[in-house]
């Protein structure tokens, strides 16, 4: 089954990358996008044995940084 | 400082462990033990560890985290729970957040770009074991290469390192964007230092300055006897 774990930073916290994304599409012309946050999607490949207690385990441990951090995790349907 | 016995942690991808272990020859007299990132112990009865700079793990999910979870960090944190010292620059430090052993975590730098230059620091604190030999709070000078150094955490961990004498140094000069500018930040119990500066790249004027060999002074006259 597969697994996404949706990574974003908390908010409150800067993020620089999102802000120079938003610069370069205001740049090509993209008006009207006010913030931009850049985040990561991770997608696990996992057998039915994975319990959501274990992937919460995953994203705690390593997958998410928790100081500043948030993780959303999603089971695809085949 | 005959006897002392030092270590440095090799990371796949650390850069700045031979210059580490120049640095701590140069101040100890002694060549450090070379440690690798795979192995499950390290040498015994340890006065010193030093996690250098570089890329570990071609920072892969995050700087650091990879190198945190590696087999010597469980070592390494057991290590610093008995007290000993460990100190960790540049990549180090962020292994030492990523590992739970520091507080907060090092972000993409503010302005995006990678820095590399040598930046002035103020010392925060002059009475910590790798700190003391700074006493009289004059300015200090030492390179910084990184592109995530830029020092996060929660305001309420702010004042407390802040409250504690936690934090070791201070950019004196906008260098990253680092909360309160903090470039070092010591742990409660004091024996663990991670910072974005590099001490073991300014040991002796050859290399363009000396400020570093102050706090390797500090940290390892602090040993001898103890």
């Amino acid at each position: 089954m597969k697994v996404r774990v949706y990574v974003s930073l908390k908010n409150g916290v800067l993020d620089p990358q999102g802000r120079a994304i938003r610069h370069s599409l205001e740049g090509l012309g993209f008006s009207g996008v006010s913030d931009v946050r850049a985040g990561r999607l991770i997608e696990l490949e996992v057998d039915e044995t994975v319990t959501d207690a274990r992937l919460d385990d995953m994203c705690r441990k390593l997958l998410a940084n928790m100081v500043i951090e948030n993780y959303r995790i999603e089971r695809v349907a085949a | 400082m005959n006897g002392l016995r030092c270590a440095v942690v090799t990371f796949p991808g650390s850069n700045c462990d031979r210059d580490m272990a120049v640095a701590l020859e140069a101040v100890s007299g002694e060549a450090p033990f070379r440690v690798w990132h795979g192995d499950a112990e390290l040498p015994e009865r340890l006065d010193f560890i030093a996690l250098p700079g570089g890329f570990s793990y071609g920072d892969y999910l995050r700087s650091g985290a990879m190198a945190a979870r590696s087999p010597i960090m469980r070592a390494v944190v057991a290590a610093a729970g008995r007290g000993v010292p460990v100190l960790g620059v540049c990549n180090g430090f962020q292994i030492l957040t990523e590992a739970g052993l520091l507080p907060g975590a090092l972000m993409r730098n503010a302005g995006i770009r990678f820095v590399c230059r040598d930046v002035a620091l103020t010392v925060g604190n002059t009475r910590s074991l790798f700190t003391s030999g700074y006493a009289g709070g004059r300015r200090i000078r030492m390179p910084v290469a990184h592109h995530d150094g830029n020092y996060f955490a929660d305001e309420a961990t702010l004042d407390h390192l802040e409250g504690e004498g936690r934090v070791a140094f201070r950019y004196a000069e906008a260098v990253n964007g680092s909360a309160r500018d903090i470039a070092g930040v010591l742990n409660e119990a004091g024996n663990v230092l991670g910072m974005m500066p590099h001490p073991e790249r300014m040991i002796e004027q050859a290399q363009g300055g000396s400020d570093g060999r102050a706090l390797f002074e500090s940290a390892l006259r602090g040993l001898v006897g103890a």
